[in-house]
């Protein structure tokens, strides 16, 4: 029982997706129908943060995005933020920090603060933690993800390189 | 001690300043991970592919009386649906007994036992195909309480009794004028990953099935799979696939044989991926344990006997049972010179989930109780908690209570000085987001109170008590390029980052190419768990490379007719000491050169019927001072600061290091204040990331590195111990002794609850 | 799938198909989605119609879209008006969440664990519902019957909720045992009514719907010292805080004891009065 075709704008794209199921998530939809599976599948209700994209421009989770009522939107996934080949600010910040381990977070965690430095290019401590809490990361303890941050806060105050 | 070099935080740049040993190197694929592109488990994708699903049992003890599966192979669109009776080979797998059904059969032992298994073409129709199943159940009471498993019927034809140790260690008369006990109880943690179980196994053409898993042994994962599809190993292949965490979560097996069964069935390559609900039964937990303590002691201080009565709950089927009540038993005293002791160390069979590995195996709940106890102790004493324990902290040559002595490296006096004397930078905090209670606003600063603590100890690397412990390794030096072939399973610790170091270090190329891990290519790497994969593996590569650099050498002297000894390798080029021989790597190496060698530690040994032997190769310590605000109000707790010191041998890049301490820290910090699988009549009643909480970056205070003690170990490759483990075993026991430190509580359970403080209770 | 973009549009969907999902920020319903439990058939979403993404000021009230969100109820010139509201909104979930999870879905999902139930509880908030039929008017404790149940009929949906804007201090706090991203364990919203000579007392997570301390509430608008301005007595405050006690049902769960939840629920209405009036 599939619905009617419907057109998704991803990273400035858009896809039509065709067959599809009716209750099928923007997450699902990103990694099984269109390819894109740098959005993560950790906890698919909205307590992890794994699946983190940018919809009109605000940081959401994904899996509780209804891939069929974001018709019009405009999405951004961690896969569009860097032109191909390139990282952003906040994604150099992440290998340079030593902010990866497992990786699972890293993409969701990279859009989080990908959204706070837009508005905030001085976050300070718990600014930081408030705008990540919704992400949840096993492996760092967090400390070398704020360390990214405060990496990529610095780069786009324009007093450091990346 | 000379040789001693302590690492402050300085030590550790965020940028790399060369590709050898010691340097923070960034790990090679982190770019990959940053941007999307790096292939997890659940990323598998294949033109042809179906999806796999699971059927689970509702209940934690239960008769089948039948399945049918009438109505759901008609479903359009299914493409399998198979039983225990389909499983081609053995029905039951197990790490260390073959134990555990792959499907059940005649009886389901815990809640969530797999029962049927799916494959059709959409998740929506596999959901709609499980519900269609219809299994009828003979609900038998369930066996919950470990402490009556012993004397109740067997739940298993093997016996409740999983592994029985009774330690005796020196003379047992001997009594100390100071005693004090208490009575411990940690509850079940859960590894939680992030990434959930996922994998794709694809027939192949003649009868054999490859499998791309996420998992941390390949080919021990590789020797189960294949006695359960009845297949000779060698016609099962298994790949890493990109793994989202593990922990000691992955190193039995899930989905592995119920993906091979339906790809071989159906023909089509099938893909599997846990939800986290089905995550939370999928996979074995930390043991829950009640743990009885008796500390003997001199007037002043020292250690004279230690008893304990530890039994830990090892759910429904054994796992890696045996091996963690062996480490729990032997390292029960902690890190202090015990002349005596009486240790029995149990752990039983109940329909709870099955427990097994989880990141410090058996230390973690141990060391809750004996450092408890140890501050007990000091307060009967009236003496200075850190004084108490640096007079009775292990040090080379000392014996542990299972009477082997520590031959390597023990710098358990080093950790605790510099732990305490780290200066704090923790401040009093005015936000109430940083406050105890944080977001909800609960908190007012007049009735948080603060509490500080320290807390040591220790734990052995690598596998013990025998185990034919090892790791293989393949270089291959072909056109000043390196290849490193190893099947470790990269699992998020930086394996992958320490072979381009190792190589580097060894061989001088700026070129290091890791093939994927894969029980094709090589034999096998051992687990990654136990913190032994930059000794074991980290050691096969070494030993793979300096082999090829012999040859290497050699074949220069051969070619050029100088002195082997004449020769050395620098820069990526072969020169003679006298300088008129300057061979480059890429031409001497146009004919490759190939080496493969298998790695491994000194020899251990049983325990004997006391206990008693050399059963571990090598040993690491930690300490962890915690600064905990509470709320004593409503119980709540923000841990506002960390300060740790660890024994890690030699740094081998500082960055990743640094990251496995504030990484375990932080799975310490959620066992002492909020992570718990909550059972209910053996069911979990918090499966699901709402409400089994982990730290968020709100809850996890900054890490302090007071000091990374660099001893180098004897027989580790560059002198460095393994340093995952240590980090999750102290902190849990520091930021609960914190938190008694502030409310004067006894608090003897981990986690503790708001209501244990407000109530005052916990007791166990 | 109907995305509508105007109320209108959103009745005439829900009105051709009555039994549709009502699909707002999606933060409640995906989670049921995704698990399986909530078979989808017809989903109507309301998320982008511009009539319910709005606010406005009506005299001593306010009128919010049902479809604003919590990120929304963080704007500074609403905070304003309604700063227990916002408090309850920073409460919720994640960034992620609140960027997408709305008022009117927290009201509609008739959890007793929704961070802002105790909020509207207190204000004695209005519920505008519409279908394409017309529109109703309920008050909050009529309209969520239950744990997880609510008087919304087939084809209606939450247009609006009217909230007075009161002239004294609020206070939302709640009880979780992290400090961010989780379910209460319990929940309180204290207001203050300086003209009106109340203080009302919204309780969450302690009983089946929305509660409101009635006694308590009435105990101290009696003892307040409304024209000077002197904090109340200890006893007046434990006798308030065992009023608010007395008014809870709780229940034992994973999250938390009844036992843990009446104590919590105690210390918050000290704390929560304390913070709005003073302490002696």
């Amino acid at each position: 029982m599939s619905i009617d075709p419907y057109a998704l704008t991803v990273n400035g794209r858009e896809h039509e997706i065709s067959e599809g199921w009716p209750g099928e998530s923007l997450l699902w939809v990103l990694r099984e129908r269109l390819g894109l599976p740098g959005s993560k599948n950790a906890c698919e209700e909205g307590e992890c943060g794994s699946c983190s994209v940018r919809l009109d421009g605000e940081i959401v989770c994904s899996c509780l995005v209804l891939a069929a009522s974001a018709v019009g939107q405009e999405i951004t996934t961690v896969e569009g933020i860097a032109p191909d080949g390139t990282l952003s600010d906040v994604q150099q910040a992440f290998v340079d920090a030593g902010a990866v381990q497992c990786g699972f977070c890293t993409p969701g965690l990279v859009m989080a603060i990908d959204v706070l430095l837009d508005s905030d290019t001085d976050p300070d401590d718990l600014t930081v933690r408030e705008a990540i809490s919704g992400n949840l990361c096993r492996c760092t303890g967090y400390g070398r993800v704020i360390e990214a941050v405060n990496l990529a806060a610095a780069f786009r105050r324009g007093e450091t390189d990346l | 001690m000379s040789g001693t070099r302590t690492t402050d935080r300085t030590g550790v740049a965020p940028r790399t300043g060369g590709p050898g040993i010691g340097e923070s190197v960034p790990r090679p694929d982190g770019v990959p991970k940053v941007t999307g592109s790096f292939a997890f488990s659940s990323d598998l994708w294949h033109d042809r592919m179906l999806w796999g699903g699971t059927l689970r049992s509702p209940h934690p003890s239960a008769r089948i009386v039948s399945v049918d599966i009438g109505a759901a192979v008609t479903i359009t669109g299914v493409h399998a649906v198979l039983l225990h009776d389909d499983v081609p080979g053995s029905k039951a797998y197990g790490l260390e007994h073959s134990d555990q059904q792959v499907l059940a059969g005649e009886v389901v032992r815990h809640e969530g036992e797999p029962v049927a298994i799916v494959a059709a073409d959409h998740p929506e129709t596999v959901r709609r195909a499980l519900d269609a199943i219809v299994v009828e159940y003979e609900v038998v009471d369930p066996l919950t309480d470990p402490a009556a498993a012993e004397t109740a019927p067997p739940i298993h034809p093997d016996g409740n009794l999983i592994r029985r140790i009774h330690l005796r260690h020196g003379d047992q008369q001997v009594v100390g004028e100071v005693q004090v006990e208490g009575t411990y109880e940690v509850g079940m943690q859960d590894q939680a990953f992030l990434g959930p179980e996922s994998g794709m196994a694809i027939p192949v053409e003649g009868g054999g099935v490859d499998l791309y898993i996420a998992t941390q042994w390949l080919h021990a994962d590789r020797d189960q799979v294949a006695a359960c599809l009845g297949l000779r190993p060698e016609r099962v292949r298994l790949t890493l696939a990109g793994v989202g965490g593990a922990f000691g979560a992955r190193e039995d097996l899930s989905m592995h044989v119920h993906l091979c069964m339906l790809a071989m069935h159906t023909g089509r390559p099938v893909k599997m991926v846990y939800s986290r609900e089905e995550s939370f039964h999928g996979h074995v937990h930390r043991h829950p344990a009640r743990m009885w303590y008796r500390h003997h002691a001199d007037r002043d201080g020292t250690l004279v006997r230690v008893e304990a009565s530890l039994l830990l709950d090892g759910g429904a089927y054994a796992s890696s049972s045996s091996a963690v009540i062996a480490n729990a038993t032997c390292f029960a005293a902690g890190p202090y010179r015990v002349p005596s002791a009486d240790i029995e160390g149990v752990v039983v069979r109940t329909n709870n989930p099955p427990c097994g590995a989880m990141r410090g195996f058996g230390a973690v709940q141990t060391c809750f109780a004996h450092e408890a106890q140890m501050d007990l102790l000091a307060g009967a004493l009236g003496m200075d908690p850190v004084e108490l324990r640096l007079r009775n902290v292990l040090a080379t040559g000392d014996r542990l209570v299972t009477g082997q002595a520590i031959t390597g490296t023990a710098p358990g006096a080093e950790v605790i000085r510099t732990c305490v004397d780290h200066p704090s930078a923790a401040s009093i905090a005015e936000d109430p987001m940083a406050l105890p209670g944080g977001a909800g606003r609960t908190a007012d600063p007049a009735h948080v109170v603060r509490g500080e603590a320290l807390a040591v100890g220790f734990k052995n690397l690598m596998f013990s008590e025998g185990f034919d412990d090892y790791s293989s390794a393949a270089c291959r030096l072909a056109d000043g390029v390196a290849t490193i072939t190893c099947a470790c399973a990269e699992v998020g610790q930086g394996f992958v980052t320490l072979v381009q170091q190792i190589a580097h270090e060894v061989l001088g190329v700026q070129e290091v190419v890791l093939e994927p891990a894969s029980t094709e290519t090589i034999g096998s790497a051992g687990s990654t768990s136990a913190s032994r994969q930059t000794w074991m593996s980290g050691g096969a590569v070494q030993k793979a490379c300096e082999e090829v650099r012999v040859r290497l050498l050699a074949r220069v002297a051969d070619e050029h007719g100088v002195e082997l000894d004449g020769l050395v390798l620098v820069d990526g080029l072969v020169a003679s000491l006298t300088g008129d021989l300057r061979v480059d790597l890429v031409s001497a190496t146009s004919d490759p050169i190939h080496a493969e060698v298998e790695f491994r530690h000194a020899p251990t040994f049983p325990l004997d019927e006391d206990g008693q032997g050399d059963a571990h190769v090598s040993f690491a310590f930690s300490a962890h001072r915690a600064i905990v605000d509470v709320d004593v109000g409503l119980g709540l707790v923000k841990v506002v600061e960390l300060t740790t010191s660890q024994d890690v041998g030699r740094v081998l890049n500082p960055v990743q290091v640094v990251g496995q301490l504030e990484g375990g820290a932080a799975q310490g910090v959620g066992l002492a204040v909020m992570e718990e699988v909550q059972l209910s009549d053996g069911r979990i009643r918090n499966a699901s990331f709402t409400d089994y909480l982990v730290p968020t970056a709100l809850d996890m205070p900054p890490v302090e590195i007071a000091a990374l003690i660099e001893q180098p170990e004897p027989g580790a490759p560059f002198g460095a111990k393994g340093v995952g483990e240590p980090p999750s075993i102290t902190s849990t026991a520091a930021v609960a002794a914190a938190i008694r430190a502030a409310t004067g509580l006894a608090l003897p359970r981990v986690p503790v609850r708001p209501s244990d403080i407000v109530f005052g209770g916990g007791a166990a | 799938m109907t995305i509508a973009t105007s109320l209108e549009d959103a009745c005439c969907a829900l009105a051709s198909h009555p039994d549709a999902l009502v699909l707002a920020g999606g933060t409640d319903l995906m989670v049921a989605v995704n698990r399986g439990d909530l078979p989808v058939h017809h989903v109507v979403a309301i998320g982008r119609v511009p009539e319910l993404r709005g606010w406005r000021r009506e005299g001593d009230h306010v009128r919010l879209g049902a479809a604003l969100t919590y990120t929304d109820l963080l704007q500074p010139d609403l905070a304003v008006l309604q700063p227990a509201l916002a408090q309850a909104a920073r409460s919720v979930g994640s960034p992620q969440i609140r960027n997408t999870g709305t008022l009117g879905g927290n009201v509609a999902t008739g959890s007793p664990a929704g961070d802002t139930i105790p909020v509207l509880a207190a204000l004695d908030a209005v519920l505008e519902l519409r279908s394409a039929s017309g529109t109703r008017e309920m008050r909050l404790d009529e309209f969520v019957t239950g744990v997880k149940r609510t008087a919304l009929e087939g084809g209606e949906l939450i247009e609006a909720i009217r909230v007075p804007v009161l002239d004294g201090p609020q206070e939302f706090c709640k009880v979780g045992t992290r400090n961010a991203m989780v379910i209460s364990v319990v929940s309180l919203a204290l207001v203050v009514d300086r003209s009106g000579r109340t203080v009302r007392v919204g309780l969450g997570s302690v009983a089946a719907s929305p509660l409101r301390a009635t006694e308590a509430e009435a105990y101290i608008g009696g003892h307040l010292d409304w024209d000077g301005g002197r904090p109340p007595s200890a006893e007046v405050v434990d006798r308030f805080t065992e009023l608010v006690v007395g008014a809870t049902s709780p229940i034992d769960d994973h999250r938390g004891s009844a036992r843990y939840r009446r104590h919590a629920v105690g210390v918050l209405a000290g704390r929560a009065l304390a913070r709005a009036v003073g302490a002696a």
